[in-house]
């Protein structure tokens, strides 16, 4: 609660400022966006929020007529109050919406549709199809594409790997159908596939006995730089770090620095960039502010982060 | 007499039998390697379950010590951190850190105990409300990201979870004196009769002189000091914490002191049987991890079943009777 209040100083602070210099602002119209995304549960979230706190931040000060209302949620049903109360009390002219869940989320956001708000949502689609007016995503069968398509090109013939899955979902489900299809017909062997749940103490514990069982493992695919952490210290404890390399991803910023030192244990990461909040922001405030179309899908790509270009994804003051 | 052995064995059973299975599915599961992983990584609920054990025994409860983790981890990260400029890396800091971690865990649990015995508000109500604040804290603490230990600290406080004698690492140490010394205390002390005697009935313990509010604080500080010793332990495990360090903890904890053999409405209280239950948890985990032998889907409802099953073992005894 704190937090939100925090944010909505610089806010109320631009109100002020707004209703001062209203005579120079009277021309611009005033557009009020509200902005609903889950809560800062894990290390992921965690930058995606600071990302959304930081660009709303950027935007309130390059266009003053624009409102933002951020709320975060623990559960899908706070999330469904949140948009009701913004839809009822807050006069929204444009929604930004990260569903927690698919299902619950379709029906209540139709409703802001209908009230012919303009919509954006972002990273998991609704149940249902054409809602929304622009959708921004992650490629989450690129995530693991291109993971397994490194794995297939780069280890050597008859490579043993582990894998360490996500929460049951089925954004995780489509990361690791694709990094099998990848993988599909090369003579690369899949050994074992556990749940990780995206946390740390679980990878460790999986990664412990995933060590205990197998004599041989040439490469970890975590998946997730969470629980690359947690592996990569299971790994320490059983002193076998030179005997495999560990892909995570989503580009967390200490694994980031360590690809840029050419870490031998951490030769590449995936980008699931937590920012792409930030693009679905800065389009919705476009659609507002100016004539260009921003209706659509938008589809941020998964890429490859190398020694040679980790620089370029290195946000040293992201928490993630 | 031997009626009550075979029902007091009921859990000891249960886990010589996953023993036995885990030895049969996969070889790999008697190295030593293995053996001081489990027992290794069960340390942290172990010793909060010792703690829950004399809570649970006086007829009370405690969902926050998951979220007290974390906080205490995140706050003994941070005082670590701050420290370095000024006592540089060395003992002495971590030695302060621990001491954080200590002092929050006493003082977190005293607030628990006096909002529960001088407040005389229900203890799951209150447990509850500091389950989410302390959750939240840590979260706000973390800027919703993960607080990491100074990298030359980490080092030096690594052993502290991975080293010791051989095998037999200081968590395991550490986790198998708290058993010695809570069975001790339980059996032992008037401080452990009077906690069973709370349980089983506290107007008659209050009748004969119990001082009552007294003995229940007194269980959720040393829970409490607990938490802070899982906590001194965990942090130089991945050096981090965030705000989903140690979820679901408060459950682990308390289904291991019931599957021990523990009344969950007080009155007897089993520590050896805690940490018997505590051992059944991991082990569950580790066989599923080593064996293959169903979806990973529906590891949950195979821990579920054995949960069940290691407590109906015990229950049938006591029916019979």
């Amino acid at each position: 609660m704190i937090r939100r209040n925090l944010l909505k100083l610089p806010l109320a602070a631009a109100a002020l400022s707004l209703a001062a210099g209203m005579a120079v602002a009277q021309d611009a119209e005033k557009k009020v966006i509200g902005v609903s995304i889950p809560s800062a549960t894990h290390g992921f979230m965690g930058g995606l929020n600071w990302h959304a706190q930081d660009t709303i931040k950027r935007l309130n000060a390059t266009y003053p007529n624009l409102e933002f209302v951020l709320t975060t949620a623990g559960e899908a049903a706070k999330q469904v109050s949140d948009i009701e109360d913004m839809l009822a009390t807050r006069n929204i002219d444009g929604l930004v919406v990260l569903p927690f869940e698919s299902e619950p989320l379709t029906d209540p956001v139709k409703q802001v549709k209908a009230a012919g708000k303009f919509v954006t949502v972002v990273d998991r689609g609704l149940a249902e199809e054409g809602i929304e007016d622009l959708y921004v995503a992650g490629d989450n069968t690129a995530f693991g594409r291109v993971a397994g398509e490194y794995f297939r090109d780069n280890l050597k013939p008859g490579a043993k790997i582990v894998v360490l899955r996500g929460i049951p979902t089925t954004l995780d489900n489509e990361r690791v159908d694709a990094f099998q299809a990848a993988l599909a017909g090369s003579d690369k062997e899949i050994l074992d596939m556990q749940h990780g749940n995206w946390n740390r103490d679980d990878a460790f514990k999986v990664m412990q006995d995933y060590l205990a069982k197998y004599p041989e493992i040439d490469a970890v695919w975590a998946a997730d730089d969470d629980m690359a952490i947690g592996v990569l210290e299971a790994i320490a404890q059983a002193g076998r770090q030179d005997q495999m390399i560990v892909v995570g991803g989503a580009g967390m910023k200490d694994i980031v620095k360590r690809i840029m030192d050419k870490d031998p244990q951490l030769p590449v990461n995936v980008t699931y960039p937590p920012a792409l909040i930030s693009s679905a922001l800065e389009m919705t405030a476009l659609h507002f502010v100016s004539s260009a179309p921003m209706a659509g899908r938008y589809i941020i790509a998964s890429q490859l982060i190398t020694p040679e270009n980790a620089e370029q994804f290195y946000f040293p003051d992201s928490p993630f | 007499m031997r009626r009550i052995d075979l029902h007091l064995l009921g859990p000891l059973v249960a886990l010589v039998g996953l023993f036995i299975l885990g030895a049969l599915l996969n070889p790999a599961f008697l190295a030593p390697a293995n053996l001081s992983n489990v027992v290794g990584r069960s340390a942290f609920i172990g010793l909060i379950a010792i703690g829950m054990t004399f809570v649970i025994t006086q007829g009370g409860l405690d969902l926050s010590v998951g979220s007290m983790a974390a906080f205490l981890a995140g706050i003994t990260i941070m005082a670590m951190n701050a420290l370095v400029p000024l006592t540089g890396v060395n003992w002495g800091t971590i030695l302060i850190g621990m001491g954080v971690a200590l002092g929050g865990g006493l003082l977190a649990g005293g607030v628990n105990g006096a909002l529960i015995t001088k407040a005389r508000i229900e203890a799951f109500i209150v447990t509850l409300g500091t389950m989410g604040i302390f959750r939240s804290l840590m979260t706000w603490l973390a800027d919703g990201g993960t607080l990491s230990l100074d990298s030359g600290l980490r080092a030096l406080y690594r052993p502290v979870y991975f080293g010791g004698i051989g095998w037999v690492t200081w968590p395991i140490i550490i986790f198998a004196l708290a058993a010695i010394i809570g069975e001790f205390v339980m059996r032992h002390t008037r401080f452990g009769r009077h906690v069973e005697a709370i349980g089983s009935n506290d107007r008659v313990a209050r009748y004969s002189a119990i001082d009552v509010e007294r003995v229940r604080l007194t269980t959720y500080v040393i829970l409490g000091a607990l938490v802070g010793l899982a906590t001194i332990l965990y942090v130089p495990r991945l050096g981090s914490a965030s705000g989903s360090t140690g979820t679901l903890w408060e459950l682990e904890a308390i289904a291991a002191v019931i599957i021990g053999g523990t009344a969950l409405k007080g009155g007897t209280g089993r520590v050896w049987g805690t940490v018997v239950g505590v051992l059944i948890l991991s082990l569950i985990d580790n066989i599923l991890n080593l064996a293959n032998l169903v979806s990973p889907y529906l590891n949950g409802a195979i821990q579920g079943v054995i949960i069940v099953l290691a407590v109906v073992l015990q229950r049938e005894k006591r029916a019979a009777e």
